[in-house]
């Protein structure tokens, strides 16, 4: 295997290997081993009380690019609490809070370009709406009106996936689609923890190595799938550590630090694009709140475990940061909740005002084409409805 | 694969001769895949040794050689991953089809078929179309071992959002295929093993004019045709049961009844009008699949048409169908397969005595 130095800056792994585990025998350079495993420790750029750590692999992102992040990490977090609340008002069947994961979700969704395609998860809501899509269009399927309420090919962004792990596929298929139409496209596909268990994680791995597409894989360990911790899903060494066995770099971050999570995230992206092939990250992170409003964890998890990671909020210690390098004033923060509110108050309204939902739309995209059958069947709903309006 | 299953085609591949000759059932799938391939190039080939070795039964026979690997690949063997990957495809441009070598190794994929496959366009309100085909060698009569003879229609076509096509005839393996390619949703074909090297003369430029006429009128998909026209009673098949409604209905013939034979062709959309129109005329009606009969598409049939044809009927609508048990290996296949003296038995018991 030839190590060529010549690829991008983007590449974090030691080299620009088309191929991995060809030819082993050439002494030149990291073993695959070297630049597939991950780091020791998750990658950390700045600790929970707001101090930057050094790491020589990833660069910390520049001041304005860290400040107009953590503006959508606030905006995140208000959209988790905005959510709940429309949950306990009865104007959701059910949300899937990220409360604790926005690092993950604002950082997925700013790496890529307009061009690239995230594939996110139902607990993804605030990665989907930070991508720029309409929060009440993506708020759809959890307030019961269709399924999925967006155009995915309008924002580049596939419709949340609730089935574990399937989605990792479509996000190969649509990869190795742009890669054979020669396209400069990136795609970022997430899942959790609970989904590497999955034998669509391993299939979806196995052929984004195999085909080498441009795909980062980002598992945003959160401890747990509904009740069950981790240890109950995997006694690997680390998620990220399963990337090896697929022949592509895995990396692990501290998935509460903004930084880190956008510096890694990005050099993945960039490799990707650069023709460096499929990675995986493993983001470690915490649910802070219940699985769904549907979920009581006091059954499985002690208070105490949870308040462990408070202090290593992602907010709290981007916020430092920033404030040490007087990026933050209580003019740009004000600036920024009131950014925060304003979305709170468009998805408030939004929700409060009941949609208008049509009936005869349950035929309609069936088919392309609406068989005899379901011509049938349409005329016997309309019927029925004429009868009860008469 | 199994050895037994692999013919090859490889002495007809030279540049075929114009006018009518000899072509089977294998390679008319083989030249519409071909001739989809040429005339769009988003229409891509994958799965399990359909590359170099051209599919267990010979069906992408040289798509490699002539398309190259971009557009006729092998993938891992891992039929949800391929299913998966060709939903990706065909929601960022592509036509993919997809083989699931055999109809009872395409189950892995099912998670993928049932939840995103059917369910996608309906899901995103038509934004998302999945125009993808999943070909699926399927059913019996090869005396193939355990796992290799399944008649799975009725999984497939339980689940709104697949069309399920079914060819018996040459011909139809040729422009149902194309049509399955152009189709904007997305499409199970199963190609019954049986026929695979069934033979029919044809004339291929015909063939592909027609082909041509059909993308035009889009009258390919959904229709049901009348294989055999006929007075007293109605055989309805489909898939590798035509063959053997024609011989039943060829040996009533040579005792005085004539049947009409409906090759259904398109499961879903289901052609209640052709199908109806045909009982209403003989007023008696035998449904026949391979599949096990319990809770099947041969029910449906027969429900369809108690529900439209009651007042012409003189007789209970019935069915010749599997067992309801597993299929059963190659040596106790025949007493399971609907048989042309089941059906025949079948027929004299739709109370002619009170004809």
């Amino acid at each position: 295997m030839s190590i060529s130095t010549g690829s991008s800056a983007g590449n974090q792994y030691g080299g620009s290997m088309k191929r991995t585990g060809q030819d082993r025998s050439i002494d030149v350079g990291p073993t695959a081993e070297e630049y597939m495993l991950p780091s020791a420790q998750p990658v950390q750029l700045v600790d929970p009380q707001g101090e930057h750590v050094h790491n020589d692999r990833y660069p910390l992102p520049d001041g304005d690019e860290l400040l107009a992040a953590y503006r959508k990490l606030v905006i995140g977090r208000r959209i988790n609490e905005q959510a709940n609340a429309l949950v306990r008002q009865g104007r959701m069947a059910v949300y899937p809070s990220s409360h604790g994961q926005e690092a993950c979700q604002v950082a997925a969704a700013v790496v890529l370009e307009k061009d690239d395609w995230l594939f996110p998860t139902y607990r993804d809501t605030v990665a989907v709406i930070t991508r720029g899509v309409d929060p009440l269009e993506v708020l759809t399927l959890l307030r019961g009106d269709w399924h999925s309420g967006y155009d995915p090919h309008e924002h580049k962004t596939a419709t949340q996936a609730t089935p574990l792990a399937t989605q990792l596929l479509h996000a190969v298929g649509v990869a190795h689609a742009a890669k054979l139409r020669g396209e400069n496209t990136v795609v970022l596909a997430l899942c959790g923890d609970g989904a590497t268990s999955e034998g669509d994680f391993h299939e979806a791995l196995n052929f984004a190595a195999v085909f080498h597409v441009p795909v980062v894989f980002l598992v945003q360990n959160n401890e747990y799938a509904i009740s069950v911790p981790l240890k109950h899903q995997s006694v690997a060494p680390s998620l990220a550590h399963k990337a090896i066995g697929y022949g592509m770099p895995g990396e692990r971050v501290d998935g509460n630090d903004l930084a880190a999570m956008l510096s890694v995230l990005g050099k993945a992206v960039d490799r990707a694009r650069d023709g460096g092939g499929p990675a995986l990250v493993e983001a470690h992170t915490y649910r802070m709140q219940a699985h769904t409003n549907a979920d009581d964890p006091s059954r499985y998890r002690s208070q105490s475990d949870v308040e462990k990671w408070v202090p290593r909020d992602p907010i709290t210690r981007m916020r430092t940061y920033l404030g040490n390098l007087n990026l933050l004033n209580a003019d740009v923060e004000r600036d920024i909740a009131d950014a925060a509110e304003q979305t709170a108050t468009t998805l408030r309204d939004g929700l409060n005002s009941d949609p208008d939902i049509n009936p005869a739309d349950l035929f309609e995209y069936v088919y392309t084409e609406k068989t005899s059958q379901l011509r049938e069947q349409a005329a016997l709903l309309a019927d029925e409805l004429s009868r009860e309006g008469a | 694969m199994t050895e037994t299953a692999v013919r090859s085609d490889a002495a007809e591949t030279a540049a075929p001769p114009a006018g009518p000759q000899p072509l089977t059932f294998a390679k008319a799938l083989n030249t519409a895949l071909a001739d989809a391939m040429e005339a769009d190039p988003s229409v891509i080939m994958f799965g399990e040794d359909v590359g170099p070795l051209g599919g267990v039964f010979r069906i992408t026979d040289g798509l490699t050689a002539r398309f190259g690997e971009e557009r006729c690949f092998d993938t891992p063997l891992a039929e949800s991953g391929i299913m998966g990957m060709a939903v990706g495809m065909a929601m960022n441009g592509m036509r993919p089809v997809v083989e699931m070598q055999f109809d009872a190794f395409a189950y892995p994929a099912f998670e993928q078929v049932v939840s995103h496959v059917a369910k996608m366009p309906n899901r995103t309100r038509g934004r998302v179309k999945l125009p993808l085909v999943i070909r699926i060698p399927y059913a019996g009569g090869i005396g193939g071992v355990e796992h290799h003879c399944d008649s799975s229609e009725s999984y497939y076509a339980h689940t709104p959002g697949l069309t399920v096509l079914a060819p018996a005839t040459v011909r139809d393996a040729y422009l149902m295929l194309r049509a399955a390619i152009r189709f904007p949703d997305p499409v199970v074909f199963l190609e019954p093993k049986k026929l695979y090297w069934s033979k029919e003369t044809l004339d291929l430029a015909e063939l592909r004019k027609e082909a041509d006429d059909d993308a035009a009128t889009g009258s390919a998909v959904g229709l049901a045709v009348v294989a055999r026209s006929g007075t007293d009673a109605t055989l309805i098949a489909y898939g590798p049961s035509v063959p053997t409604a024609l011989a039943a209905a060829e040996a009533a013939a040579s005792e005085g009844r004539s049947l009409e034979v409906i090759d259904v062709r398109s499961i879903v959309p289901f052609d209640d009008e052709t199908v109806s129109a045909s009982v209403r005329k003989t007023g008696r009606a035998v449904v026949i699949a391979e599949a096990p009969g319990f809770a099947s598409v041969a029910s449906e049939i027969v429900a369809r048409v108690q529900e439209r044809c009651f007042h012409s009927l003189a007789a209970p609508v019935r069915r010749v169908t599997g067992f309801d048990i597993p299929y059963p290996s190659p040596k106790l296949e025949h007493y399971f397969l609907p048989s042309v003296d089941r059906i025949l038995d079948t027929v004299d018991e739709l109370q002619w005595e009170d004809a």
